[in-house]
C-alpha cells in the first residue's frame, strides 16, 4: 500500500496514490466499492474495475444520482468512495453532499479529482477553486487535502477508517515527495511541522506545501527563520498548532484555491479570534484568466518568488 | 398534530396515509426494535414534509410512543419539520429538499444487488417533485441496472405547492414517460388498500425491471373542505376546522 513509485522526474500524479491505495483497500475490505460518473479514466480507477468489476457504480454523467447513491450504499452497508472531478461533485452535487452525505452524516467518502485550478485552460468552469468553502460550512465534514503522494495514500487510508463523511481534494498536478522525519504519521486533524521557524509561519497544504518549503530556503538564506506548517486537514483545523503560528507574529498561509473561504479563511478565523497577528492569504482572487496550472500560479504569485515576498510583507507589518 | 403544531402540510399528508398505512403494515419486513438491521426492508419519504402522515404510521408501526407525536416541531423535538435519521429511528435519509429520495434509494437497492440480499427499497415521492431533474438521472441507473428489488410509489395527488401539476410543468403522459425509460408501471387507486397491497406485496423476483406504482390520489383526501384544494398544500385549520376534520376522519 506504499506510495507509487517514483516517476523519472521525481515528480508523482497524487492520483496514482490514490487508486492503489483504494485497490489495496477493497482487498481487505469487502465493504469498499468505489462510485464514479463515467470519470474512471480521470479517476485512475481503471485497474480497480478490472480487480472488482462488482464493487463499481458507474451512474453515468450524473453527479447529483452520483453523490446520492454513494448515500445509499452506506445505508446498505458499504463503505463508497464517490470519485470525479472536484468542481462538479462538490458545485453540480452541493445540495446531495448538504442534505444526503453531511446532514444524514452517513459513512461516505468524497474524491474530489483534479481540484483546484488543473485543469488549466479549460477555464473556471472546469477549476475547483470554491470547493473547500461550500464544504467547510458542513462542520462534520472532514476535509482533507494531501500534499503529496504518501499523504494522498495515508488519507485515503485514514478516511476508510473513519465512520463517518470525508472529502479527500485530489490532485493531478505533478509534486515531488516532501521530506519527513522517520516515522512520520497521518491523522485526521493533526498538521505537521515541514520546516521549523520563529520569524513568519506559512501555512499551507495541497500543491502549494513544496513551494512553501522552497520559499522557507530563499528566505532562509536571508536570514529569515519562516516556519512551514502542511495543513493538510482544513476541517478540524489544528488550532494548537495555529496558536504557535501565530506565537511566531506573522502568518502567511497559502493554497490552490480562492482566497474567500478556504485555509486561508479558515485559520484567519482562528488567529483574529484568539491572538490576532498580521496575516496574509494567498491564492486565487475569483474566477482566473486563461492559462495553464503553471502559468496561473506564477500569475498569482503561487510560487516561490511570491510567497516569499508575501512573507517578508507580513514581517515588516509586525509592530 | 398539524393543529397543534400550528404548521405543517396536511394536504399532502392526506394523499399519501394510504399508501403509508398500506407498506407499514401490509409490506415492509422490518422491526422497531432493530430500525438499523441490515436485512430490513427500507423505506425512503422522499415527499420529506409530509412529516404529518409519516411520523403517525412510525409510531403506529412501534418505533416511538405514540404520545410522543404531540411534540411534533416543538424545540429539541426529534419529530423535526423534515425527517431526520439521526434523531428518529425509522428513518434512512434526511429528506426536505425535493428529488433527493429516488437517488438515495438507488444506491441502496445497488447495495442489496451487489450483496444478493433479498431486502427489497421503497421510495414514495410527490408528483410535483418529479419535476426536479435528479429524479430523472436515478430513473436512468434504476433502468441500466435491471433494479428489481426497487419500487417507486408516486403520490399523483395532481397538486403542488401552487397550482395543479398539469398548469405547472405537466407530468403527463406519467406513466408512458416511466414505461421508456425502462421500468414497469402500474397505476393504482392509492386510496384502496387492496389495490396497493396487491401491487406492493408482489414478489418483484424475475421482473428484471424497477417497478413504479403512479398511487392516483386526492390532496386532502378525508376532510371535505382540504379535498383535492390546493390552498390545503400547507395551512392550519382553525378551531371549528380542526373539530370538524376530527369528525369527518373518525
Amino acid at each position: 500500500m506504499s506510495a507509487a513509485a517514483p516517476s523519472k522526474s521525481g515528480f508523482f500524479d497524487c492520483r496514482d496514490s490514490f487508486a492503489a491505495t483504494i485497490e489495496a483497500l477493497a482487498e481487505a475490505d469487502p465493504r469498499i466499492v468505489t462510485v464514479v460518473s463515467d470519470s474512471v479514466g480521470s479517476s485512475k480507477l481503471g485497474n480497480f474495475r478490472k480487480k472488482f468489476p462488482d464493487r463499481m457504480v458507474n451512474v453515468g454523467i450524473a453527479e447529483q444520482t452520483l453523490v446520492a447513491v454513494g448515500a445509499g450504499l452506506a445505508n446498505g452497508g458499504k463503505v463508497p468512495f464517490v470519485s470525479a472531478a472536484s468542481c462538479f461533485i462538490t458545485g453540480r452535487a452541493l445540495e446531495q453532499v448538504k442534505a444526503d452525505i453531511a446532514y444524514s452524516n452517513v459513512n461516505v467518502k468524497l474524491i474530489g479529482q483534479s481540484s483546484g485550478v488543473a485543469y488549466g485552460e479549460l477555464g473556471p468552469t472546469h477549476h475547483s477553486i470554491e470547493d473547500l468553502a461550500w464544504l467547510r460550512l458542513f462542520n462534520n465534514m472532514k476535509l482533507i487535502v494531501p500534499a503529496d503522494p504518501w499523504q494522498t495514500a495515508e488519507a485515503i487510508k485514514a478516511a476508510a477508517a473513519h465512520d463517518g463523511p470525508v472529502f479527500v481534494r485530489v490532485s493531478r498536478m505533478a509534486v515531488p515527495a516532501l521530506e519527513r522525519p522517520e516515522g512520520a504519521k497521518f491523522e485526521i486533524g493533526k498538521a505537521e511541522t515541514l520546516v521549523e521557524g520563529t520569524d513568519a509561519t506559512i501555512i499551507a497544504n495541497g500543491t502549494m506545501v513544496h513551494r512553501a518549503v522552497a520559499a522557507a530556503k530563499t528566505l532562509a538564506a536571508e536570514g529569515i527563520s519562516a516556519r512551514v506548517v502542511n495543513m493538510a486537514t482544513v476541517n478540524p483545523l489544528d488550532e494548537a498548532v495555529i496558536a504557535s503560528a501565530a506565537e511566531t507574529g506573522a502568518i502567511v498561509t497559502v493554497e490552490e484555491h480562492s482566497v474567500r473561504g478556504g485555509l486561508g479563511g479558515a485559520v484567519a478565523e482562528v488567529v483574529a479570534t484568539t491572538n490576532p497577528v498580521p496575516m496574509r492569504i494567498l491564492g486565487f482572487p475569483g474566477f482566473v484568466p486563461t492559462g495553464s496550472a503553471e502559468w496561473l500560479f506564477d500569475h498569482f504569485g503561487l510560487n516561490e518568488a511570491g510567497i516569499a515576498d508575501a512573507v517578508r510583507q507580513t514581517i515588516a507589518r509586525k509592530k | 398534530m398539524v393543529y397543534e403544531a400550528q404548521q405543517g402540510h396536511p394536504g399532502g399528508d392526506f394523499s399519501a396515509t394510504d399508501i403509508l398505512a398500506t407498506l407499514y403494515f401490509g409490506v415492509l419486513r422490518y422491526d422497531p426494535k432493530k430500525p438499523r438491521d441490515p436485512d430490513r426492508d427500507r423505506f425512503v419519504m422522499s415527499k420529506g414534509h409530509c412529516t404529518g402522515a409519516f411520523y403517525s404510521v412510525l409510531a403506529a408501526a412501534g418505533y416511538f410512543p405514540e404520545a410522543d407525536l404531540s411534540t411534533y416541531m416543538e424545540p429539541l423535538s426529534m419529530l423535526n419539520g423534515h425527517p431526520n435519521r439521526n434523531y428518529l429511528p425509522g428513518v434512512e435519509t434526511n429528506t426536505g429538499p425535493l428529488g433527493h429520495g429516488l437517488p438515495v434509494a438507488t444506491g441502496i437497492a445497488i447495495a442489496g444487488q451487489i450483496d444478493n440480499a433479498d431486502f427489497r427499497t421503497f421510495v414514495l415521492t410527490g408528483d410535483g417533485e418529479l419535476q426536479e431533474g435528479s429524479n430523472w438521472e436515478a430513473a436512468l441507473t434504476c433502468a441500466h441496472r435491471k433494479l428489481e428489488n426497487l419500487t417507486l410509489i408516486i403520490d399523483r395527488n395532481r397538486l403542488q405547492q401552487g397550482a395543479r401539476t398539469e398548469d405547472t410543468a405537466s407530468l403527463d403522459p406519467l406513466d408512458d414517460k416511466w414505461r421508456a425509460f425502462g421500468w414497469h408501471v402500474e397505476m393504482v387507486d392509492g386510496h384502496d388498500h387492496a389495490q396497493l397491497l396487491d401491487v406492493l406485496s408482489a414478489s418483484p423476483k424475475g421482473r428484471g425491471k424497477p417497478l413504479c406504482v403512479i398511487a392516483n390520489t386526492f390532496k386532502g383526501k378525508g376532510v371535505s373542505y382540504m379535498h383535492d384544494n390546493v390552498a390545503w398544500h400547507h395551512g392550519v385549520p382553525n378551531k371549528e376546522q380542526y373539530e370538524q376534520a376530527m369528525r369527518e376522519l373518525v
